[in-house]
């Protein structure tokens, strides 16, 4: 695709028609909660769109965030739109490698200075001059304040970007922050998940395409037509959480009946995504649905809130020693207390004799 | 971290170690405090010590027809109230959750509806608890900041538990913190306030019931 056709002429090109389009423009459109109208509006300002220059960094990361990406369900329209994505460096996808990538990132960050969208996955490492995580001789830090510097906007796919992830988990050995920490002068949106959902990735890539403009945000910078509700408000067993009915095991008869998974650990009621809408593979299944219970993984500091199986209601410490400790010092002020009005009866009965 | 994870981790913990801090050092110095000997003469007809220890107990779990019309309200809400809270506390699942995260034991819960419904109940009394202390000139004279308080610390947890279940007002992850902390507030104040009842009912109600049936009160 020439980078001054539009994508509209791109996808006629390849025989996809109009009416296509408009129904992509109108699942888009549902998938971030927009009004009816907004479907044929986002269809028509994609057709006239230019491709956008993306480029994507990946810092500390396990590489799941672009599997769960690339490997959504068959060739979709969404597959479509990341065609038109001109995707000027993807260290993962990218064909070219060593110095000729370096190189197409340093010409795609001139070429599009201050219109390209920067998108990184990864946590990225601080401690002693970020050293522990570099590419081409350059740290994740440097690379990162380098390529933001021209960017239009962030997008921070995972919760390793949006809030460290995994990395800035205790003892969080190489200092990992998430790129919010780092830049704070561009506009970033959070894509946070373990992975993210591929429909959260495509939808927010294409409202940014579409309005020039970052979608409405909730307090960590989610797009809030995917990360607005709970998965648990949005859960299939929800009702039986009203009713609490719980399974008590993995494979016992409520759980093989899908009652609640609340006792087992699930985080959906304080988790923010729509795993429990949009599933995955296809709206084949999620988490829940296949019998375990939610993670949280889209929310910060997810590894480090205690057990994953420990229900939510219960304690995330474990203070018998601490009780213990303060159960036996008071027992020993109480003996000693006593101990000392004894005496003082005592001596008040004795009129201070010695005994 | 954020407040929930707060008051899962270092509130609770420092509640509880408070708590039981508290209750061991006023029951252990309570048990081994000097005792003052009575030194009448028994009646000829007083039972045994235990023996009065027990009837003196049964006798006050009801109001004799003389104090009826006086005492009957508190002690039908207070009923009320107490059974609200223990089938509050022992019967909903998250509630059994949290014990068995400390103690390990675990028991089958009852319905969320009829927790949710016994907790309205019980809000209810400890409304109508706190009316009548306010209502009756008496029993405001005597009340101190020690009863308005084991009051509000008692029914906070009931009006955050009714939020969190009910999803109302705010984010799950704000009401079950503000939940737990409230619980957490409970936990603290109950050893030096008058919750410690709790406790000491046996020890106070047994001892006047030793007492009475020593010198041949009817009770």
């Amino acid at each position: 695709m020439a980078a001054s056709e539009t994508i509209g002429e791109e996808l006629l090109r390849r025989g996809i028609s109009r009416r296509a389009l408009l129904k992509y423009g109108a699942y888009l459109a549902s998938l971030m909660a927009l009004p009816p109208l907004q479907a044929r509006a986002m269809a028509d300002a994609l057709a006239a769109a230019r491709r956008q220059s993306v480029i994507w960094l990946s810092f500390q990361e396990c590489t799941g965030c672009t599997e769960s990406l690339t490997r959504s369900f068959g060739p979709t329209l969404e597959d479509l739109i990341f065609n038109m994505i001109s995707l000027d460096y993807h260290e993962t996808l990218q064909a070219v490698s060593g110095e000729a990538a370096e190189q197409a990132r340093l010409a795609a960050m001139r070429e599009n200075a201050g219109k390209y969208v920067l998108v990184v996955d990864g946590s990225v490492s601080t401690r002693d001059g970020g050293v522990y995580s570099a590419v081409a001789g350059k740290t994740n830090l440097q690379v990162l304040e380098e390529t933001a510097a021209g960017a239009m906007a962030l997008i921070s796919v995972g919760t390793c970007a949006a809030f460290g992830g995994i990395p800035h988990a205790h003892p969080n050995p190489t200092g990992a922050v998430p790129v919010s920490a780092i830049i704070k002068d561009k506009p970033l949106i959070n894509i946070s998940g373990c992975p993210p959902i591929p429909e959260a990735m495509a939808g927010t890539i294409a409202y940014l395409i579409t309005f020039g403009r970052l979608p409405d945000l909730d307090q960590l910078r989610r797009p809030k037509s995917f990360f607005g509700d709970t998965i648990h408000d949005r859960c299939y067993r929800r009702p039986f959480y009203d009713k609490g009915m719980f399974a008590k095991s993995f494979d016992d008869e409520g759980a093989r009946k899908g009652w609640c998974l609340y006792e087992l650990g699930c985080k959906g009621p304080v988790t923010y995504n729509a795993c429990a809408t949009l599933k995955w593979n296809g709206g084949t299944s999620f988490p829940i649905q296949s019998g375990h219970g939610c993670l949280g993984c889209s929310e910060p500091d997810f590894w480090d809130k205690g057990s994953f199986y420990r229900p939510l209601s219960a304690t995330t410490a474990h203070p018998a020693r601490t009780v213990g400790a303060a159960a036996a010092t008071g027992i020993a002020v109480g003996a000693l207390g006593a101990a000392l009005a004894r005496r003082a009866k005592h001596r008040a009965l004795t009129g201070g004799e010695k005994s | 971290m954020t407040l929930l994870d707060f008051a899962r981790g270092p509130a609770l913990s420092t509640a509880l170690a408070v708590f039981a801090f508290g209750v061991l050092w006023r029951l252990v110095f309570l048990v081994l405090l000097p005792r003052v000997r009575d030194r009448s003469a028994p009646r000829a007809s007083a039972p045994t010590a235990f023996a009065g220890m027990v009837r003196g107990f049964a006798r006050h779990l009801w109001p004799r027809a003389t104090f009826a019309g006086s005492s009957m309200f508190t002690t039908v809400n207070g009923y009320v109230m107490h059974l609200g809270l223990f089938i509050v506390f022992f019967g909903l699942a998250q509630h059994m959750l949290f014990l068995r995260g400390l103690f390990g034991v675990q028991w089958p819960n009852l319905p969320s509806g009829l927790i949710s419904a016994v907790a309205v109940i019980t809000l209810a009394s400890l409304g109508l608890a706190l009316g009548h202390r306010l209502a009756s000139p008496v029993l405001r004279l005597i009340s101190t900041f020690n009863d308005y308080f084991s009051w509000l610390v008692t029914t906070l947890p009931i009006v955050t538990g009714l939020l969190a279940v009910s999803h109302l007002w705010a984010p799950y992850e704000t009401l079950l913190a503000v939940h737990l902390l409230s619980v957490a507030l409970l936990l603290v104040w109950f050893p030096f306030g008058k919750l410690m009842h709790a406790f000491l009912v046996f020890v106070t109600r047994s001892q006047t019931g030793v007492r009475y049936s020593r010198r041949g009160v009817v009770t």
